[in-house]
């Protein structure tokens, strides 16, 4: 059922832009799985999880314990992570942590996750506040680090913006 | 490219048939859409898990459906739900919560659906045909409708379920097409005793390792014995569900799909990359990883009945009892046995409540521990049968879990920690 984003090719604008001293910007388009406009610090994870019994939506932390990440909050994040696993409740927290205020900035998935575009549409539907979703290509999803500052279009692209002296994965909010 | 709608589902997104129609159907569209789906089709049943969770924003969903009019166009069942109407009080359950819950469970019936109120909809009413298209929600739920039944359903999370209900469509897409149900990778079993193939406790095992190989993918077990019951598939499935998004599995000679390896397949051979042999070493290690306490940990709770307890777990959970004579629950230890109220009513007519109650168990129908608050915040290391349950509650009741057979956990209830009948494993 998963279904892998398309590669990205030669249409995949690898550009460097107009960027601050020291920083290096590049742009990526995925697909547009739920579009919106959005922005933030990147928390990149390569193990899925669930949102129900892995997040916390009246905080935004991560509260399966046997993750990987279990302890950071996701709240303003641009959440990178490969899709969701396990309780089809995941649609639920998603959509409470929109309505709490503490909902990730995005979500970047490297498989299609219905689950979470449905949180995300029906936080379109009733609060007008969807979480943009976005699928990248392996190459694409695995060149976004720890800390990177992401934007992302409503069309699927992705700009991201790294600091050259960004310590990698240590990034805490 | 956007899904093409048939007329009736063009009236329904243009509000025709009511505000809440035309909401429900905005948002199967927009599925349509996130699954590339080219058009809708019909389903002839639902089941709703968006009634379990309790939180502000699922009551208003629910509230906003109902007070716009919405009225389910199929049979319509209910999960679990955030209270046991019957026990709340006794529970200790507030009342500002209580009454929230009662909220949205009258929003969902108030639509027409049926309040079975149990995870466990395959248990009774309503208990879809083989190749029966439906929509359900509750991840344990799904994969038994799938694997065991031979049902047809995607994976449907939270609000899309009501949806579908109140538009009886869906997507045309995945599990609902017979091509998308073929095996994708095989598991042997080999080395297993057939004493372990009969016992229970082999089947959440089973499950949690399958959850973790799979994970999206449809697997198929070979060598599960052709008897193995509805109880064990279910336990099967609800751990698979947990650990992994396992949608559908098939065993060969055993579910409805696979009467042989190659009708698993569909005709075709799985890659020798994608065969897996379980050897019993890496069953285990599964069982090892489904406890996070100690082997002799001292136990404040038993919880059985996840998913709901059928009438013959009830019935095999008062033969162990009965075979106890004059023992009880250790007073420090709170023993909840969850079902459904179809499953309670017969053993309430048959007398096994008595058995169960006399020993010590406490009764709760309708609910889970998940979603209402029926295990005080005293509890931290709990003993239980399920593989779901053992998955979730670190994370979600913040306690520590042992894993144990049902005859495990009725000797751990007597004695107050944990006693496990090791033997089986050897």
């Amino acid at each position: 059922m998963a279904i892998v984003a398309p590669p990205s090719g030669p249409e995949a604008k690898q550009a460097r832009s107009r960027a601050p001293r020291g920083a290096r910007e590049r742009a990526i388009s995925g697909r547009a799985v739920v579009p919106g406009s959005a922005e933030g610090i990147a928390l990149v994870t390569t193990e899925p999880i669930s949102l129900w019994g892995g997040l916390n939506a009246q905080t935004g932390e991560i509260i399966d314990r046997r993750h990987e990440r279990s302890g950071e909050i996701v709240t303003g994040r641009v959440f990178v992570l490969p899709q969701g696993r396990g309780s089809s409740t995941a649609s639920a927290i998603l959509l409470e942590s929109v309505r709490t205020g503490k909902a990730p900035a995005a979500i970047i998935n490297l498989r299609l996750d219905p689950i979470l575009a449905l949180g995300s549409i029906v936080a379109d539907e009733l609060y007008h506040k969807p979480v943009p979703i976005v699928l990248l290509s392996q190459a694409d999803f695995d060149s976004i680090r720890e800390g990177d500052h992401v934007s992302i279009r409503p069309d699927g692209t992705v700009r991201i913006r790294r600091e050259k002296s960004h310590p990698r994965r240590s990034w805490r909010l | 490219m956007p899904v093409e709608l048939s007329q009736m589902d063009q009236e329904m997104l243009d509000g025709k048939h009511g505000p809440a129609t035309r909401l429900a159907m905005r948002i199967i569209a927009r599925m349509a859409d996130v699954y590339g789906a080219a058009e809708l089709m019909d389903i002839s049943q639902a089941h709703i898990d968006g009634v379990g969770l309790l939180s502000e924003s699922g009551l208003e969903f629910a509230e906003t459906l109902a007070r716009q009019g919405g009225r389910v166009r199929v049979p319509t069942t209910l999960n679990m739900v955030p209270l046991d109407a019957a026990h709340w009080q006794e529970q200790g359950i507030p009342t500002d919560l209580a009454a929230k819950a009662l909220r949205q469970i009258h929003a969902y019936t108030s639509m027409g659906c049926i309040p079975t109120c149990t995870c466990a909809p395959y248990q009774g009413y309503l208990t879809p045909r083989f190749g029966q298209q439906i929509a359900w929600g509750e991840s344990n739920a799904i994969v038994y409708a799938n694997s065991v039944l031979g049902a047809r359903t995607n994976r449907y999370g939270d609000y899309v379920d009501i949806c579908a209900a109140l538009t009886g469509r869906v997507p045309k897409y995945g599990l609902h097409l017979k091509e998308n149900r073929r095996g994708q990778l095989l598991l042997r079993l080999v080395d297993l005793p057939a004493k372990l193939l009969h016992d229970d406790s082999l089947y959440p095992v089973l499950g949690y390792l399958l959850g973790r190989i799979a994970e999206d993918r449809i697997p198929v077990i070979e060598g599960l014995p052709a008897d193995a019951t509805r109880e064990q598939l279910k336990a099967l499935g609800a751990a698979a569900a947990s650990s992994g998004a396992v949608a559908l599995f098939h065993a060969v000679g055993v579910t409805p799909e696979a009467a042989t390896l190659a009708e698993a397949f569909q005709g075709s051979q799985p890659e020798q990359a994608h065969c897996v042999d379980i050897h019993r070493s890496d069953l285990l290690a599964a069982r090892a990883a489904l406890s996070t306490a100690e082997a002799d940990a001292e136990i404040d709770a038993v919880v059985v009945g996840c998913p709901h307890f059928s009438y013959a777990e009830i019935q095999q959970l008062a033969t162990l009892i009965q075979a106890h004579p004059g023992q009880r629950v250790h007073p420090r230890v709170r023993f909840l046995l969850i079902t459904e109220y179809g499953a309670y009513s017969l053993a309430q007519r048959s007398g096994l409540l008595d058995i169960v109650t006399g020993f010590g168990v406490q009764i709760a129908h309708d609910t889970c521990t998940f979603h209402s608050p029926v295990l005080p915040p005293s509890v931290k290391v709990v003993m239980t049968n399920s593989g779901k349950q053992a998955y979730y509650a670190p994370g979600e009741l913040g306690v520590r879990v042992v894993f144990g057979s049902l005859a495990d956990c009725v000797q751990s209830a007597i004695a107050g920690r944990v006693v496990r009948e090791e033997s089986i494993w050897q």
